[in-house]
């Protein structure tokens, strides 16, 4: 099925790829037909730059809770932590 | 009707294909995969439309197998004002930004079907055929536009949609355009699926009941969403071959 869930963010990051490091401005987070996945479906992240640069990330819902409960945790420690604001 | 290896051996069975373009909703070029059978012979014509995942390789595949069988076929990029680059990718763009808008789709359908119609090998009569968000967009296109003389919905969710689904892009269920559809309905759904559930195909069927709609609705057991597509997981090859099977005896019987 199409779920049509996604959403976006701006976010101030880097990614890298094959071709090295890249800026990116922009995260789509969604849910839907995995491409490459063998899944139905899949946790989608993409990740932009205003040149058109992309990196994705397709993972099962398992590895999507897992991921972002150890986001939740790292976040929370690094706000903790009191390096950086 | 037997899918495969039904072609005479004797026969002179070549294609052209190519990208083509054509003037879309606004007036807007609109990128076009076209496969057309060799010879000057009137023969109907069936315009594809591409699924949620983009343009992309199998809906070429699927567009040459129409030709193949005798049509006229064109499967028009719907993600064309997104740009162009891979097909992922640009879905990916089509995505961030909330799918394409259900008017749209359908006046970049209606001119699809009107460029058949011009070809000097037309005889008149033009099918639509979908899958997934396609095969919604077969039922809503089918109901907002006139022309069709068949019209394929393979599992397309979100026919039935409830309140909260509705969008500035997709304004009104299709089947609450029931009333309106003008084509007969070829409907092939797998029992498993979640969108649409078997229940909203009750839903769906009995609304084109009560309207009077010429219909036909088959339901696959052992089969979910997307069963046709022999490169994901939800493939079921047995109930693939039976359902295109089902859409050439209804595009033969509506087209000729």
């Amino acid at each position: 099925m199409c779920t049509n869930i996604a959403t976006r963010t701006a976010v101030n990051g880097s990614a890298t790829t094959g071709a090295g490091w890249s800026p990116v401005s922009e995260a789509t987070i969604g849910f839907d037909h995995a491409t490459h996945l063998w899944r139905e479906h899949a946790v989608r992240l993409d990740f932009v730059n205003a040149s058109g640069g992309r990196v994705a990330l397709e993972l099962d819902l398992a590895s999507g809770r897992a991921l972002l409960d150890r986001l939740r945790e790292v976040i929370a420690e690094a706000e903790r932590s009191g390096v950086d604001a | 009707m037997t899918l495969w290896n039904s072609f005479d051996t004797g026969a002179a069975d070549g294609m052209t294909a190519t990208v083509t373009k054509i003037k879309g909703a606004n007036g807007d070029e609109v990128h076009a995969y076209v496969a057309r059978p060799e010879g000057a012979s009137r023969r109907g014509g069936v315009v594809l439309i591409h699924h949620m995942p983009g343009w992309d390789e199998i809906y070429r595949e699927f567009t040459r197998r129409f030709a193949q069988h005798g049509y006229d076929a064109i499967c028009p990029d719907l993600y064309c004002r997104a740009g162009h680059g891979k097909p992922d990718e640009v879905t990916a763009k089509v995505r961030a930004d909330g799918g394409i808008p259900d008017q749209q789709v359908a006046e970049d359908l209606a001119a699809a079907m009107s460029w058949l119609k011009a070809l000097p090998t037309s005889n008149g009569k033009v099918g639509l055929i979908g899958t997934c968000s396609g095969g919604r967009h077969a039922v809503m296109t089918a109901s907002k536009t006139k022309g069709w003389a068949a019209v394929v919905d393979l599992w397309g969710g979100g026919v039935v949609m409830q309140p909260a689904d509705l969008t500035p892009k997709r304004p009104v269920a299709p089947i609450d355009m029931t009333t309106d559809l003008s084509a007969p309905l070829l409907g092939l759904f797998g029992n498993d699926d979640k969108s649409p559930t078997p229940e909203q195909v009750d839903q769906h069927e009995a609304e084109l009941k009560k309207n009077g709609k010429t219909y036909e609705f088959h339901r696959y057991d052992g089969a979910g969403h997307g069963f046709f597509y022999y490169d994901r997981p939800a493939y079921r090859a047995e109930q693939a071959v039976d359902g295109w099977a089902k859409v050439f005896t209804f595009f033969a019987k509506n087209l000729a």
